[in-house]
C-alpha cells in the first residue's frame, strides 16, 4: 500500500489539489486515516482545522476507519420510491450490521448516499463507487459473493 | 407525438467514445478551427445570438456569460465546466460524457479561444470515478494530437456535496476549500476562480457550442421554444415504463415527454405527480401537463426545467412520505453558511416528518408554509432558495394528501 505521505507529496504543487489528495488517499485505504489530514495540512500550508475542515465537509470523503469495501445505497426520491428500504433491510440481515456500521472482519461498511447518478435503474447500490443498478433483496447475496 | 432530436447527443452510439480519430473522422474539431478563423468576438456574438441558454438550472445565455468574461481585463482567464450532476434524477451530462467527451472538450476550448482563456477545468463528481477516467483518456489523446492548441484542460473530482454544483461553491472546492457558496456579486465572470474572470456552463451547455459554429446561430435560433431554443437532454425515472433518457426540441409539453417518450405510467395505473429538474424542482399534477418544458413557460406555473429529470409518481405513492424524504435531503446537503438555510431545512424537515408519522396538526403546516416563504426569500444561494418548493408546490396542488395524515 502506497504511504499517505507519497501520495500527498505527488500532489503538493497542485493549486488546490488538497481534495485530489485526499481522494487519491481514500482509493488506496478506502478512508482517510486522522495522520493524513495532518500532513495535508503541513503539505499544502494551512491549519490542521482548515484541513480538517474540508475533508469532513465532503460527504464522499471519510476520515477515519472504515471497511475495505465500502456499500452504499442511494436514499434520494427516485431510488427512495423504487423500494431503497428492502434493500437495505436485506444488505443488514446478509451481512448482520446496521447502517453506518462495518462488520467485525474489517470487510464491508454500510452508508446511505445521494443519488449517485445510475437513475435509470433504481434502486441502485455502489460498492467501491461501482455501481449496481435494479437491485433487489434477492440479488444481494449474489452481488456481495464477489466481494467476500 | 414528439420525436426525438439529438444534438448533444448526436454522437451517441456511433463514434467510439475512447477514440479521437472516431470524433474527427464526424467533423470533430473543426468547429474549434472554424471559431479561430472567425475572431472572438464574432464567436461570443454567433453563441449570444444563437440565444443557447444554460443547460444547468438558471437559463443565463451562454455567449452574455461569455461576453463579461472577455470584456474584462486580467492576465489569466479560465473556463470551468460544471459535471457535479448533483441532482438527484440526473444523469445526462454523465451520458454526454462517456459517449462524446471530446464533444465537451470542443465546447470548452471554443469558449477557451473567445474569452481569452488557457486554462480550462471540468469539475466531475467524485462519483463518477469511470467517468473521470473517459474524460482524462480524451484529454490525454486531445492535447497528444495537438487539436486544442495551448488550451489545457484539467479535471478535477467533486466529493459528494451536492452544493458544489453552485458555481461559486464549485469555484472554492476547485481552490481547496469547503464547498461554501460566495457572496454575489461580484460574479465568476468577472472575478471567479482565484479572483480571475472564469465562466462557468453546464457540460450540456458546452456540448451544444461547437454544433451551434458549425450550422450558425440562425439554425440553431429556430429549433424547439423561441425563448429558451433548442433540445434538452430528460432523465426519466419513478414509475414510468421508459425509464430512461431522450433528447428531445424545447417545445415539447409535460405530457409529450412522460407519456408520448416515456411510454406513459407503469401498470396501467394513473398519474398523480411529475416532478421535473431533480429534486428542487416543483411537483406539477396532471391539469398541468399540457405545458410547455422550455424553461420560462415552466417558470410560468411555478416548476422549474433545471437539469431535465423527470420524476413520475403513480397514483398510489405517499407524497407526504417522498416530501419527507427530500426535505431530508436538504437538511443533509446545506453547507450551514447561512441561518435561514442551516436552521431551516432541519426544521422544515422535522414539521414534513412530524406530518408523515401522523402528528401534525394544521398549525404545523402552516408553520411550513411560512418557514418556506421565509427561506425562498432570505437563503443566500439556490439551494436554501429552491429547497422549499417541492413542500410549497405540493402544498398547493395536492393538500388533501397532507389534510389526511393531520393527527
Ligand atoms: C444548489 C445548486 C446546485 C447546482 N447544481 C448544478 C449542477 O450539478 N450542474 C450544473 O451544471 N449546474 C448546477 N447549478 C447551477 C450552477 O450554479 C450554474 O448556474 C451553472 O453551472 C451555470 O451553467 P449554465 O449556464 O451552462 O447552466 C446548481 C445551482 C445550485 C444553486
Ligand atoms: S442557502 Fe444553504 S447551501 Fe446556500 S449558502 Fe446558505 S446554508 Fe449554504
Ligand atoms: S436517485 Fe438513486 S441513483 Fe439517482
Amino acid at each position: 500500500m502506497a504511504d499517505y505521505n507519497e501520495i500527498i507529496s505527488a500532489f503538493k504543487n497542485k493549486p488546490g489539489g488538497i481534495i485530489e489528495a485526499f481522494h487519491a488517499i481514500q482509493k488506496e485505504y478506502s478512508y482517510i486515516p486522522e495522520e493524513a489530514v495532518v500532513a495535508a495540512a503541513d503539505a499544502f500550508d494551512m491549519s490542521k482545522a482548515r484541513a480538517y475542515g474540508v475533508a469532513t465537509f465532503y460527504s464522499y470523503l471519510k476520515v477515519g476507519k472504515r471497511g475495505k469495501n465500502v456499500i452504499r445505497i442511494c436514499e434520494s426520491a427516485p431510488c427512495h420510491v423504487a423500494g431503497a428500504d428492502k434493500v437495505v433491510a436485506a444488505l443488514e440481515k446478509e451481512l448482520g450490521i446496521k447502517m453506518g456500521e462495518t462488520t467485525g472482519d474489517g470487510k464491508f461498511t454500510l452508508e446511505f448516499t445521494e443519488c449517485v447518478g445510475q437513475c435509470q435503474a433504481t434502486p441502485v447500490i455502489t460498492i467501491n463507487s461501482v455501481p449496481y443498478g435494479d437491485v433487489t433483496a434477492e440479488k444481494v447475496g449474489e452481488i456481495l459473493a464477489a466481494y467476500k | 407525438m414528439a420525436q426525438e432530436m439529438r444534438i448533444v447527443l448526436r454522437n451517441y452510439g456511433k463514434i467510439d467514445p475512447l477514440k479521437i480519430e472516431d470524433y474527427i473522422g464526424v467533423g470533430g474539431y473543426q468547429s474549434l478551427a472554424k471559431a479561430k478563423g472567425m475572431g472572438q468576438s464574432a464567436v461570443i456574438d454567433e453563441v449570444r445570438k444563437s440565444n443557447l441558454r444554460g443547460r444547468g438550472g438558471a437559463g443565463f445565455n451562454a455567449g452574455m456569460k461569455w461576453g463579461f468574461s472577455y470584456n474584462t481585463p486580467a492576465d489569466q482567464k479560465y473556463v470551468v465546466c460544471n459535471a457535479d450532476e448533483g441532482e438527484p434524477g440526473t444523469y445526462k451530462d454523465r451520458i454526454i460524457m462517456q459517449n462524446d467527451p471530446h464533444t465537451l472538450l470542443e465546447g470548452m476550448a471554443i469558449c477557451g479561444y473567445a474569452i481569452g482563456a488557457t486554462k480550462g477545468f471540468i469539475y466531475c463528481r467524485g462519483e463518477y470515478p469511470y467517468v473521470v477516467d473517459v474524460l482524462n483518456t480524451a484529454i490525454d489523446q486531445a492535447k497528444a494530437s495537438g487539436v486544442l492548441g495551448d488550451f489545457d484542460i484539467e479535471v478535477r473530482m467533486g466529493a459528494g456535496a451536492y452544493v458544489c454544483g453552485e458555481e461559486t461553491a464549485l469555484i472554492e472546492s476547485i481552490e481547496g476549500h469547503r464547498g461554501e457558496p460566495r457572496f454575489k456579486p461580484p460574479f465568476p465572470g468577472v472575478a471567479g476562480l482565484w479572483g480571475k474572470p472564469t465562466v462557468v456552463n453546464n457540460v450540456e451547455t458546452f456540448a451544444n457550442v461547437p454544433v451551434i459554429l458549425e450550422k450558425g446561430a440562425e439554425w440553431f435560433s429556430s429549433i424547439g421554444a423561441a425563448k429558451y431554443p433548442g433540445t434538452k437532454v430528460f432523465t426519466l425515472t419513478g414509475d414510468v415504463v421508459n425509464k430512461t433518457f431522450f433528447e428531445l426540441p424545447t417545445d415539447v409539453t409535460i405530457r409529450d415527454v412522460v407519456f408520448g417518450m416515456g411510454g406513459g405510467v407503469k401498470d396501467g395505473k394513473k398519474l398523480k405527480a411529475v416532478q421535473i429538474g431533480g429534486t428542487s424542482g416543483g411537483f406539477i399534477p396532471e391539469s398541468l401537463l399540457d405545458t410547455q418544458v422550455d424553461f420560462d413557460s415552466m417558470s410560468a406555473i411555478g416548476a422549474t426545467l433545471g437539469s431535465g429529470a423527470v420524476f413520475v409518481m403513480d397514483e398510489d405513492t405517499d407524497l407526504v412520505d417522498v416530501i419527507d424524504r427530500i426535505t431530508k435531503f436538504f437538511e443533509h446537503e446545506s453547507c450551514g453558511k447561512c441561518a435561514p438555510c442551516r436552521e431551516g431545512t432541519k426544521r422544515m424537515h422535522e414539521i414534513v416528518s412530524k406530518v408523515n408519522k401522523g402528528l401534525a396538526t394544521a398549525d404545523d403546516i402552516a408553520l411550513s408554509e411560512r418557514l418556506g416563504k421565509v427561506m425562498t426569500r432570505a437563503c443566500l444561494c439556490g439551494l436554501g432558495q429552491a429547497a422549499p418548493a417541492p413542500l410549497l408546490t405540493t402544498l398547493s396542488h395536492f393538500r388533501p394528501e397532507f389534510n389526511a395524515k393531520l393527527g
